[in-house]
């Protein structure tokens, strides 16, 4: 038999088991893409929502994770507990509302000030990151506690103060 | 001035863009051979007209003039002259000027080769380059103009290149100062190279395109960018590489990837790549996969343009934040444009990509090569859909959801381990025909001499079969790979007569490729030891101490000596712990966590104090102090077993793409041209 006709006697049936284990692969990997969405999809909510929900027991120990506000005179470090808690205040979750209010930065400013602004205390163990500040947009990661607070195993912020695109102070 | 001089270099190079542009395709059109070599000039202008723009750009900044926006906005008074200078890329329409300077350069690397034998490629490439170039010129000047300044008006200080009526200049005294988190040589160089790989990468793509205008449908365009494509993945890898180190070295969490959508971003291309370079061999020697290359050199290009406009969008970890920026909408519009027109042409020359060849068996190298695209795709699509579910779920259910990093490391950890388990065996296989059988006689030696990691990891107490795979599969790969450069030694020897280092080096000359992504490989398999040490087996802990107290780690004992705070003279308060590192009662050394304040940009960064061995880095954060006493620190501690691996990998990895790209001189055969007859 020389290659040529090896080559033939194995393509022939050889097309379906390509196709099979090719399928087979396909669907190991939407699998994979599947379970782990389902086992690790996080609600991502704002601090209204995520009280309105906390209310109506719709949250029953899930996986959140949250954007607000970081009021900056709230912020508290016990650094023998390492324990870190601060309070965030609401911001408008679609960018339409934001950019209404003239901006993410804009946005910030009135949630902090604004007293009616509803509000989350949030409690973090480990080391304060280092753009914990006044303002600064806080996205964090964690669950809600029985007593309405939320515990956070992760935090994320961003200053959009300092960085983006503001004008100078007049006095420069 | 200079910004004026600086802008209209940027206007013109976009009226030669677009010049360029009207030129190919008339001279094409008309056949007129002179028009193409017009709009060849124009392409070749393309890049000193920009080094103009460049240039004042950088004058601006390395001389204070804060009356320009971008340059108050990410320098200031107290920064180092280099880091005024590589401030350029350190905001977005600096980076988006230095995107376009990088594709010029190139561009006219590209217009100056020799066409002889490629002629027809050369309308179409020129026209994919410019149009690109264009689009991104058309950003700068409209958009995100680096020369935009700021004006004093009766109303208030306007934003605006040209002066508004009544205006006077206005000059702030200090800028704003560059993000002190990105004062590191690691976040100086991972942006450029970043860019340089997505920019390289448009080359291969106007050349696939070419081909599919043209109808040059045979492997020649692969043949004429293979060693542009690896550059491309070089400096793509490199910006990866660099990327993970800065986060690791100043972000102070002890990791190097944390699945964020602009890493992801990133990443996708390099994916889509790297199953390109794999898949673009067996184009090459059984004429295979033809339609399929198209489509992953069309997708890397479209993941590049999405790439560079998520990496410089300031999105951290929302997708919603596509929104914020005016050029989103445009950069969406070129994807969707660039991507449906190319697609229209691979489906028009489909049937000229029909393969050569059929599969046959399952050992086949070809096979084998197919299985690592269809991996290296899952890989993507796990994190396309990663970036993706939350838009989908928003707009189907209403409900904003996202996914974080377990999400990625669980659905992507066995396709990471297929893809080292294929490392291993597919460079054993044979074209075409292989058999179990024959495949397992080459295999037994290095399967056994790998199976010996087996027992060594559970002598040391490690009972996690993720583990134990894991090392396993990285000891077989080595071992294999290290096998096949000695069976290749071996033959050069007796058929040479060479000593045995300069069979080596021979070797990997006579086949630069094929050699090169051996050591590729092997910097991948010390890249995944290291990742396997650090994503199982790091150990953390923290304490607030007295001076003279002190926390034990993974057998170090680590006693709090001093605090010391001082200013210093570039602008920064800096808090600096000294640490004595002890193990079995011998000191070690002395570590220094820190945190330094930047009075300019009043914020705070935590460096921290790392000691690395090959066994593990031992990784001290300082927290907090108390002031006034010296009673007490908090320290972080991680224990990170192996990740230096990960960066002697990388460097491996560096020196393999280097191996396999560098040029040599090489008989230029066309062994598969023969013109066929086209649709035109």
């Amino acid at each position: 038999m020389d290659e040529e006709a090896v080559i033939r006697h194995t393509g022939s049936g050889g097309k379906l088991k390509f196709i099979l284990g090719g399928l087979l692969i396909v669907s190991a990997v939407i699998y994979l893409i599947v379970s782990s969405a389902q086992a690790h999809t996080q609600y991502y909510l704002t601090v209204e929502e995520t009280l309105s929900k906390y209310e109506r027991g719709e949250l029953d120990g899930r996986h959140l994770r949250i954007s607000g506000a970081v009021i900056g005179e709230s912020i508290a470090y016990d650094i023998d507990t390492l324990e870190l808690s601060f309070t965030i205040a609401h911001v408008p979750g679609d960018m339409k509302t934001v950019d209404a209010q003239g901006g993410i930065a804009a946005a910030l400013h009135q949630a902090v000030t604004d007293p009616e602004c509803e509000r989350l205390d949030v409690v973090f163990e480990g080391p304060k990151p280092d753009l914990l500040q006044d303002e600064s947009q806080a996205i964090i990661t964690g669950k809600m506690g029985p007593d309405g607070v939320f515990y956070a195993d992760e935090i994320l912020l961003k200053c959009p103060t300092k960085y983006e695109e503001t004008l100078p102070e007049q006095s420069g | 001035m200079v910004a004026n001089i600086g802008f209209g270099s940027l206007f013109i190079t976009f009226i030669v863009s677009m010049y360029g542009m009207g030129a190919v395709l008339y001279g094409r059109g008309t056949r007129n051979v002179a028009w193409v070599e017009s709009a060849r000039y124009a392409m070749s202008l393309t890049f000193p007209l920009l080094t103009v723009s460049v240039v004042s750009l950088v004058y601006l900044l390395v001389t204070n003039h804060y009356e320009v926006a971008f340059v108050s906005q990410v320098t200031s008074r107290s920064m180092p002259f280099y880091l005024k200078v590589t401030a350029l890329w350190g905001g977005q329409s600096g980076s988006l000027l230095f995107w376009s300077w990088s594709l010029a350069a190139f561009a006219t690397a590209v217009t100056i080769r020799k066409w002889d034998r490629d002629r027809a490629f050369l309308p179409w490439v020129i026209l994919v380059v410019l149009i690109t170039l264009a689009f991104f010129l058309f950003l700068s000047v409209f958009f995100e103009n680096p020369f935009t300044r700021y004006w004093q008006t009766p109303v208030g200080i306007v934003r605006s290149f040209a002066r508004p009526d009544g205006a006077v200049p206005f000059v702030p005294r200090d800028g704003r100062g560059l993000n002190p988190l990105l004062r590191h040589p690691g976040m100086i160089i991972h942006p450029p190279m970043l860019y340089l790989g997505f920019v390289s990468f448009v080359i291969p793509y106007a050349f696939a395109v070419a081909a599919l205008v043209s109808g040059r449908t045979d492997d020649r365009w692969i043949r004429l960018t293979r060693r542009w494509t690896l550059w491309a993945w070089l400096f793509l890898s490199l910006g990866l590489i660099l990327g993970a180190w800065w986060a690791y070295d100043v972000l102070g969490w002890g990791g190097y990837w944390g699945w964020d959508p602009v890493e992801i971003a990133a990443l996708m291309p390099w994916l889509t790549g790297t199953a390109f370079l794999h898949s673009v061999i067996t184009q090459e020697k059984k004429g295979m996969f033809k339609q399929w290359n198209m489509v992953l050199i069309i997708l890397t290009f479209d993941l590049v343009i999405f790439g560079t406009f998520l990496t410089r969008s300031g999105v951290l970890s929302s997708v919603h934040a596509f929104a914020q920026s005016p050029i989103g909408p445009l950069f969406f519009v070129f994807i969707a444009t660039t991507f449906s027109a190319s697609l229209g042409l691979l489906l028009y020359r489909w049937d000229d990509l029909r393969s050569e060849n059929e599969l046959h068996s399952f050992f086949s190298r070809e096979a084998l090569f197919l299985l690592n695209n269809l991996l290296f795709i899952g890989v993507f699509i796990t994190s396309f859909w990663g970036v993706l579910f939350p838009l989908v779920s928003e707009i189907v259910t209403g409900q904003k959801v996202t996914v974080g990093p377990p999400f990625y490391e669980r659905a992507t950890a066995p396709l990471f381990a297929g893809l080292l388990l294929l490392m291993g065996i597919a460079p054993l296989s044979a074209w075409t025909y292989s058999s179990l059988k024959k495949w397992g006689r080459m295999i037994w030696k290095p399967f056994l001499a790998s199976s010996l990691t087996i027992p060594a990891v559970l002598y040391l107490g490690i009972r996690r079969w993720e583990a134990i795979l894991g090392f396993w599969l990285v000891g077989f790969v080595l071992a294999i790979t290290l096998y096949e450069f000695w069976k290749g030694v071996k033959a050069r020897r007796k058929r040479h007569q060479e000593s045995g280092l300069a069979a080596l080096w021979n070797l990997a000359k006579a086949n630069q490729r094929r050699y090169g992504g051996y050591i590729v490989h092997i910097g991948v398999v010390l890249m995944a030891l290291g990742i396997i040490g650090i994503e199982m087996f790091q150990v953390e802990t923290q304490g607030t101490i007295p001076e003279g107290g002190s926390l034990s780690l993974a057998g170090y004992t680590l006693t709090y000596e001093d605090l010391a705070t001082f200013d210093t003279n570039d602008g920064r308060n800096v808090a600096r712990a000294v640490v004595r590192v002890s193990k079995n009662g011998v000191n070690v050394t002395d570590l220094y966590p820190r945190r330094d304040f930047f009075y300019d940009a009043n914020q705070q960064m935590t460096i921290p104090g790392v000691r690395s061995t090959l066994a593990g880095d031992l990784y001290v954060i300082l927290v907090d102090w108390r002031e006034i006493s010296a009673s007490g620190a908090t320290f972080k501690v991680y224990y990170n077993p192996l990740v230096k691996w990960l960066w002697l990998g990388s460097l491996v990895f560096v020196c393999g793409v280097v191996v396999a790209a560098w040029p040599q001189k090489e008989p230029e055969h066309l062994r598969r041209y023969a013109p066929k007859p086209t649709k035109v």
